[in-house]
């Protein structure tokens, strides 16, 4: 493991997106999100870090698991939790981003936590309030804890992330899971893979720090980890792919493919699968596979980033 | 209630030691021009230092006297999105940017698709504007690319050139028709140019920057493939055909071959992308959302080149005026359009003091190529024009500060930004609507 940096060299007001962290930063954050996970293993798993605090989840867009992560990460912090989920359908779209903005800065939370589905609201959302903002996914931008525990996933199960090989397949274009991922890799010192056919590939991917294949055997070749990515088909506006039964024909992580990857290769995926799509049934129940460890995962690392921030805030 | 008329304008008007550029003869020489009866009614170097008695006499200090800028492409709200700018407060912009003829586009609510339209927008702007407005009529019926507008009875009612506004005809047929019956007339066919299929959804230009940020992207070529469609279109058919705004290299290169073939095809650019790219977006500033959207350095540069070599005929403002309402939301949905009318003469002079683009070409493509283009008198010294002209002290620095913009919408992208040249004061047909009052230190 990695030689312990003070905890505190994270220090930041927002985590907003993954470009431009230090690998100090990510580190550290690991080092106390691997404190946190092992605390979560015990009977009593609530500390009172963040007692008195308010800490409102605000989601422009459905999510079951990055919601209740991060509202069980702040109540095992003794942070008192408001999960606020605002439809946009029935609201004129970004108007009600400021205006909500604003009524919740009027109610002095001291941290929100944003899931919006447009690139770049977060941050917008950050420029407009006094707390500290957590960015839990904007459109296909960014997605920091993903990453963060994707990253943590890695390092205890190979005890480092530098010089590994990693495989990132699937719907590139429309994935924020897969930028976050690129950044922090990157600057964990990992080589990236992205494997995806070319309507799914953004431009220029390659200048992003990833090797680009279409080919998925390729791609996996010698591969340390094969981090799946969920066909996200509710964001297709045309037709990337043709159909979910080619898609899987040439995308779908299967045993032959998976064969192409090192025999120790670890398989990730950040949920929720399609089984079927972009993974075989039994791949996702692996012995190598670690999704459900990225769940547990997911608690550890985003009470590390409220700890973290937790010192960060104003005490008076 | 009665007010008390004005004072009747003097006779005359005599601009004295001004340096008289003019871009259609290539003229650069010291000299003074005499204006009368709304007209040029001599100029050289003889009226330098003399005025005839009774002229109103402005010293031009030796500063750039030319003919007042013509915006082909300008967006006003009216009628229909008055909050977001009249004929009124646009060509108040345009009078402080040294713009003496506006051509409004027919983005409007209604379109401007028919005969009362035309006349309704000319009666507006004869009462309320301060300077010379045309109309750009739609040439298929409600923008909608479907369905021919009256192109002859609109262009005798005075519709200037035709244009679909902000989108591409998809239709090939629709487009062939229209280029084939508006040649009939005479009538410019002004396109924008962005394949609507491809750019479905796409709120920037696909590269290393849209990917970083997330944001859907379209490629350059979505222009360039409708502008190679309408140049064939042009070669079959015959019509006049004006490119409204290209961006990139490959369109550029598109407009060289036609009109190495002498085909009767012209294009614009606006000063957006002569001067600004893509990575000015930074974190998603929705001021620079724009169509076509900003492009890469490599594109901006050849964009310059191709003024500096007279490829590219017309610079335009693209003025388009959008209030904070719908700019002030996430980038994929804020609206597109950025204003420009009164930095238009001042950004576009960043190409010049860097050394890329001349004087008289840069001026050109603001003045009289747009007036041979819309065959308009204007847009030229030359006795017996019209006396639209503007004063320019091309060195003077100055700050853009959105407050003082005098457009009703506050989008703009160059807000804050350094700029050097502006107008002292512009004249239109005779009458000075705008002077310089110095900085406002305020």
């Amino acid at each position: 493991m990695t030689s312990a940096i003070h905890p505190a060299s994270f220090v930041r007001r927002h985590l907003l997106t993954c470009e431009g962290l230090k690998a100090g930063e990510i580190n550290a954050l690991l080092d106390l999100a691997d404190k946190a996970a092992d605390g979560n293993r015990q009977v009593i798993k609530k500390r009172d870090v963040l007692r008195g605090r308010t800490l409102i989840n605000l989601f422009f867009e459905a999510s079951t698991r990055t919601q209740s992560s991060f509202e069980l990460a702040g109540k095992r912090l003794s942070a008192d939790v408001m999960n606020m989920n605002v439809s946009t359908s029935s609201v004129t779209k970004g108007e009600t981003l400021i205006d909500t903005a604003m009524t919740l800065n009027a109610m002095r939370p001291d941290i929100l936590v944003v899931r919006h589905h447009a690139a770049g609201a977060v941050e917008l959302l950050a420029q407009k309030v006094d707390c500290s903002v957590i960015n839990a996914g904007d459109g296909a931008h960014q997605h920091p804890t993903q990453a963060l525990l994707d990253a943590l996933t890695i390092r205890r199960a190979k005890g480092r992330i530098a010089g590994l090989t990693v495989a990132i397949c699937g719907d590139i274009l429309h994935s924020r899971v897969a930028r976050s991922n690129i950044n922090v890799l990157n600057i964990m010192g990992a080589r990236v893979r992205v494997v995806a056919p070319s309507t799914l590939l953004p431009a220029h991917t390659d200048r992003l720090g990833a090797e680009v294949y279409t080919d998925m055997n390729a791609g996996l070749e010698d591969a340390d980890i094969v981090m799946m990515l969920r066909l996200q088909k509710e964001r297709m506006q045309g037709s990337y792919v043709p159909s979910t039964r080619e898609y899987f024909h040439f995308f779908g992580l299967d045993h032959e493919k998976l064969a192409r990857a090192k025999p120790d290769a670890l398989i990730m995926h950040p949920g929720p699968m399609n089984r079927g799509v972009e993974i075989a049934s039994t791949i996702a129940d692996h012995s190598r596979s670690v999704i459900r460890e990225q769940v547990e995962m997911g608690v550890a690392v985003r009470m590390a980033v409220l700890e973290a921030m937790a010192r960060q805030l104003p005490n008076h | 209630m009665k007010k008390s008329d004005p004072p009747p304008p003097p006779d005359a008007t005599a601009f004295l030691n001004a340096r008289l550029v003019d871009p259609a003869s290539g003229k650069d020489e010291p000299g003074g021009l005499l204006v009368r009866a709304g007209m040029i009614a001599d100029l050289g170097s003889h009226l330098r230092r003399n005025a005839p008695d009774g002229a109103a006499v402005i010293d031009c200090k030796g500063h750039v006297l030319c003919p007042g800028i013509i915006d082909m492409q300008v967006f006003t709200g009216e009628p229909g999105q008055e909050h977001r700018e009249t004929l009124k407060t646009a060509s108040q912009a345009a009078a402080a940017g040294g713009v003496t003829t506006m051509v409004v586009m027919p983005d409007t609510e209604p379109v401007i698709d028919q005969v009362a339209l035309v006349d309704f927008i000319q009666r507006r702007a004869r009462d309320n504007a301060a300077v010379n407005v045309h109309i750009m009529a739609a040439m298929t019926r409600g923008l909608k690319g479907h369905d021919m507008t009256e192109i002859g009875l609109l262009k005798r009612a005075g519709a200037i050139a035709f244009t679909n506004g902000k989108s591409s005809v998809a239709n090939t047929r629709v487009m062939h028709n229209v280029l084939l019956y508006a040649k009939d007339f005479g009538a410019l066919i002004a396109h924008h140019t962005e394949d609507p299929h491809l750019i479905d959804g796409a709120v920037m230009n696909a590269g290393e920057v849209a990917t970083r940020l997330g944001l859907p992207a379209a490629h350059k070529a979505a222009e360039t493939i409708v502008l190679e469609r309408d140049v064939r279109l042009v070669e079959i058919t015959g019509g006049r055909y004006h490119a409204a705004t290209i961006s990139c290299a490959e369109s550029l290169a598109v407009i060289r071959t036609a009109k190495a073939r002498k085909l009767p095809v012209t294009c614009g650019i606006s000063v957006n992308h002569l001067t600004l790219n893509e990575n000015d977006i930074g974190p998603y500033r929705t001021f620079f959302r724009l169509r076509p959207p900003l492009r890469a350095e490599e594109d901006r540069a050849a964009m310059v080149r191709g003024i500096a070599a007279g490829d590219i005929d017309v610079i335009v403002s693209s003025h388009d005026p959008q209030d904070a309402d719908v700019k002030r939301h996430p980038f994929a949905e804020a609206a597109d359009g950025a204003i420009g009318l009164e930095t238009l003469l001042a950004a576009a002079l960043r190409v010049h003091h860097s050394g890329e683009v001349g004087l008289i070409p840069l001026l050109k493509a603001l003045t009289s190529n747009p007036a041979k283009l819309l065959g308009l008198a204007a847009g030229r010294l030359q006795k017996g024009a019209p006396a639209d002209v503007i004063v320019v002290d091309l060195g003077l620095p100055w700050v853009v500060d959105k407050v003082q913009l005098k457009a009703r919408s506050k989008n703009s992208p160059f807000d804050e930004s350094k700029m050097q040249g502006r107008v002292l004061y512009t004249m239109v047909a005779g009458t000075l609507a705008y002077q310089y009052a110095g900085m406002d230190r305020s």
